[in-house]
């Protein structure tokens, strides 16, 4: 008996206030418009093989780019780890029935669901073209395409993070098993509690901002037109206060799966456990600092521009930590080379690479060189799909047998791993010379001599793409034909894998009570010797 | 840390006594059920604090940018059904928590009446508000809808406000910008209706319950909560009434 | 069961031992912010220059303060519930200021 086989049929999903089950919920949803929003990235990439606009007319090409981007931020990379591993295993984590409020967690996927469906109406009405950016009075003014639906979607992806969020905060305060003081949690716990205080905070910016967008354009007044009396540097404000954070809570919680994965299969615990704790709560606090480097070539004061600049060097710093701490973890640890690791590691060199082109980007004389150009591209990808989806597929194998009690087969998830590797950089490193060289981003045709890096970049995005297909083949035909995992197939110390696999409805026969510190091995040991046989 | 021991084993030792019918399967006891509850409330309203953040952020840049016109705009407004307003919003307040108290105490009547009384109050907040907005649709103060700048341009055309405030004529740029000052008015006080009206409609719901005796057997949580929403709506209020009537009356 | 969760229990009160604020502070409340709305009316026909706004905002955070300490509990609440407002405050008061920040200095031109 477990949370799959409790109940069944449609309904009992439907209705369901397990938060593993909203979690499983979350990831078919997710999955399915990462591959929406993936073929688009495809279409992108296809037209880019060749310098003019050969494929689709420009304006298309704006629409694909723009749904793109919305459909990756909104509907995959900020629910991606938290909505789906996060709802699985944060409960868990810290020793909890269920999250704090079950029917908001469901009411969160129901959100998602609307704002999801409202996005294949926008695309199959006709699409928008603003960017994922919504700038305006691009998208107030001169654009007839679906901005109100395409904002309305975002909107209410919104309020699906946002109650994710608060749920996290909640189950993380009042939730936790006897025993379970804050500096025992998982770092996946902090740095989940850390991107949604981004969410509460940042996301209700981010909807009154497109509430006004849409007032605008429905009534035709210039709160962001500067040719009515308005401003289109406040709605810059508004939108990257929510927009620079948004990038913290899409790569946070990709940043405590790499925490637990490094520990499990470096076999330490990890170093600096204090540091790395607070250095996800420093980035949150950072967080809202800094999101004027979004806007130094728009014309916002230098001397803003010197303040925001320094800023986001230091934003760069828990970041560093982050990694610091993870490599220190690896020293003289007896590391292993399963698939989650693989991708931990391809996690670390390409967050790591993303993470200081950053640095370049917020250096405001490098920036004016930069900015809307390929490098800006080639940046946030090493950071979004290096970074975050490297760990989202690195969280989904490691507890994949968590989540369906069976093992993925080893061998061709290594494999798989390595081509995601190999495509993604063959995809974006050509992206950061390119714009070096100066291609500027968001347009359909080039000047020839970029051809060559185009061919490069488009050639890697077709290895990627089969590097994304093969998890979700493999991963199928495990549902039945793996491997039985039981309940710690990795010898990891998470609450989580001392319960059976999958886990009870309610996770645990009975509450647990935490007696040790988190990542502590030789517990585990402990425990074997004694023979006491891990529950379920 | 200490020695090892099953992880999982019981922290229920206790046994599972009586739990009340009210208290949710995953929480251990009453007290971290409503701990729980109202902390997430006030999560709640941390998002409501930004999301009203982002319009007075917009109204305290815009006023600064076109001040004549934020000014005779903001004359355009009744102090007296704006001061109304305040008063019935705070009496309303002063209901909820007296609402709060009656459940703290089990007092069935008292709830009753106090969501009532809150209830009305709400609705005659919402129905002043719709006197001063179907007053803005008839001389043409709805941004985008046949909006018409003749008050501000000839401010002697609107006798009733140049006897009081005797304004001088706005060039017809400036006259344009009370538009953004319109917009903002619409949404803040709009958005905020809406908050009024989605409570007023929970109110509603809370009085059918009350009189069935919910809420006074001992679980108050929700109407603990909802006077937490209901406080906040206030809030806002307390803020708007400054910066829309009160501030711009001399220039 | 012993205390569920290990920080927050020592100021844990649920609805068993639940602080009851007496109703005449309720009462003596919103006597006082009637007290206040009537004084910012009368102040605003006082012409203070740009101490009309000073004043009407400074009755106005009062006011808002009377309401969150009483009407919703906060002076009687955890530490955890004080953190949580003022959390509130310092991101809106970040979004105002770091915002500003770029408009005021806008105006002293280029370096
Ligand atoms: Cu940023």
């Amino acid at each position: 008996m477990n949370y799959l086989s409790k109940e069944k049929g449609l309904l009992s999903w439907l209705l369901t206030g397990d938060h593993k089950r909203i979690a499983i919920l979350y990831l078919i949803s997710i999955t399915f418009f990462f591959f929406i929003g993936g073929a688009l990235a495809g279409l992108i990439r296809l037209e880019l093989l060749t310098p003019q606009p050969d494929l689709m007319a420009a304006d298309t090409y704006n629409k694909v780019f723009s749904m793109h981007g919305i459909i990756m931020v909104f509907l995959f990379l900020v629910p991606s780890v938290p909505a789906t591993i996060g709802n699985f295993c944060l409960p868990m984590m810290v020793g909890a029935k269920d999250l704090a409020l079950p029917k908001i967690n469901l009411l969160s996927w129901y959100l998602y669901v609307a704002a999801g469906v409202l996005m294949l109406y926008t695309m199959i009405a006709g699409g928008v073209d603003t960017g994922w950016t919504f700038t305006t009075p691009l998208s107030t003014h001169y654009l007839n395409s679906h901005v109100i639906s395409a904002g309305m979607a975002a909107f209410i992806a919104g309020f699906s993070s946002i109650f994710t969020g608060l749920n996290f905060i909640v189950t993380t305060h009042k939730m936790r098993a006897p025993g379970m003081t804050w500096f025992r949690l998982p770092l996946f716990v902090w740095s989940h509690y850390a991107a949604s205080i981004l969410m509460i905070l940042g996301t209700p910016v981010l909807a009154i901002s497109l509430v006004l967008i849409m007032l605008e354009r429905v009534a035709g007044i210039g709160v962001f037109d500067p040719a009515k009396g308005g401003d289109p540097l406040l709605f810059q404000h508004l939108f990257w206060f929510y927009s620079h954070p948004a990038v913290y809570i899409m790569i946070l919680p990709g940043m405590g799966v790499i925490s637990e994965v490094v520990s499990t299969f470096a076999r330490k615990r990890v170093f600096g456990y204090t540091a790395v704790a607070f250095s996800s709560v420093a980035i949150a606090v950072f967080a809202f600092f800094v999101w004027e480097h979004h806007m130094f070539i728009m014309g916002v004061s230098n001397y803003s521009t010197l303040v925001f600049s320094l800023l986001t060097m230091l934003v760069a710093v828990p970041s560093a930590i982050k990694i610091f701490n993870w490599t220190f973890t690896l020293y003289q640890g007896s590391i292993t080379f399963e698939t989650p690791m693989l991708y931990a590691f391809g996690f670390m060199g390409l967050f790591t690479i993303g993470g200081l082109t950053g640095v370049f980007l917020g250096t405001t004389g490098a920036d004016i060189h930069l900015t809307e150009t390929y490098f800006i591209v080639a940046h946030f990808h090493f950071v979004m799909v290096g970074g975050m989806l490297m760990a989202f597929l690195s969280g989904i194998h490691f507890w994949w047998p968590k989540m369906t009690g069976r093992m993925y087969p080893e061998k061709i998830s290594q494999l798989a791993a390595l081509i995601t590797f190999l495509g993604f950089n063959l995809t974006f490193f050509p992206q950061f010379i390119l714009g070096m060289m100066g291609m500027p981003r968001r347009y359909a045709a080039y000047p020839p001599e970029f051809q060559t890096l185009n061919v490069f970049s488009t050639a890697g995005a077709t290895v990627l793409g089969v590097g994304y297909l093969l998890p979700i083949l493999y991963l199928t035909w495990s549902l039945k034909y793996g491997e039985i995992a039981g309940g710690n197939p990795w010898q990891a110390t998470g609450l989580e894998w001392q319960t059976q696999s999958p886990p009870l409805t309610e996770n645990f026969p009975e509450i647990p009570i935490m007696d040790h510190e988190a990542y502590d091995y030789e517990w585990l040991e402990r425990q074997r010797e004694k023979e006491v046989p891990s529950v379920g | 840390m200490s020695d090892s021991q099953v992880i999982v084993h019981g922290a229920e030792k206790a046994g599972h006594h009586e739990h009340p019918s009210y208290q949710r399967h995953h929480f251990e006891t009453t007290a971290q059920q409503f701990d729980a509850t109202n902390f997430a409330m006030w999560i709640f309203l941390l998002t409501e604090i930004m999301f009203f953040g982002g319009l007075f952020m917009a109204y305290l840049i815009f006023r600064n940018w076109y001040y004549p016109a934020f000014v005779e705009g903001s004359h355009q407004l009744s102090m007296f059904w704006g001061t109304m307003n305040t008063t019935v919003l705070i009496v309303s307040s002063f209901t909820m928590a007296m609402g709060v108290w009656c459940a703290e105490k089990k007092l069935k009547n008292g709830l009753v009446w106090s969501l009532i009384l809150t209830f009305l109050l709400g609705l005659g907040f919402l129905g002043i508000k719709s006197i001063e907005w179907t007053e803005k649709v008839e001389k043409h103060h709805v941004p985008g809808f046949h909006y018409s700048i003749q008050a501000f341009t000839n401010p002697a055309s609107d006798p009733e406000v140049y006897k009081e405030y005797h304004d001088n004529p706005l060039p017809p740029d400036m006259a344009a910008h009370t538009q953004v000052y319109f917009f903002l008015y619409f949404a803040m006080t709009g958005m905020h209706a809406l908050h009024m009206v989605i409570g007023v409609g929970i109110l509603a719901v809370m009085i059918f319950l009350a009189r069935a005796g919910a809420y006074t057997n001992g679980h108050f949580t929700f109407v603990e909560n909802f006077g937490l929403y209901w406080h906040f709506v206030d809030i806002i209020w307390i803020f708007l009434y400054p910066l829309l009537y009160l501030i711009s009356r001399h220039t | 069961m012993s205390e569920p969760h290990a920080h927050d229990n020592a100021a844990a009160h649920g609805e068993d031992e639940h602080h009851i604020v007496s109703w005449r502070v309720y009462l003596a409340i919103v006597l006082i912010l009637l007290a206040a709305t009537g004084t910012t009316a009368a102040v605003s026909y006082v012409d203070l220059g740009i101490f009309n706004a000073v004043v009407a905002l400074a009755i106005g955070v009062t006011k808002a303060t009377l309401v969150v300490l009483f009407f919703m509990h906060v002076k009687y609440s955890t530490k955890l519930t004080k953190l949580t407002v003022a959390s509130g405050i310092f991101t809106f008061l970040v979004l105002i200021g770091m915002t500003l920040a770029d408009y005021i200095t806008r105006a002293w031109g280029n370096w």
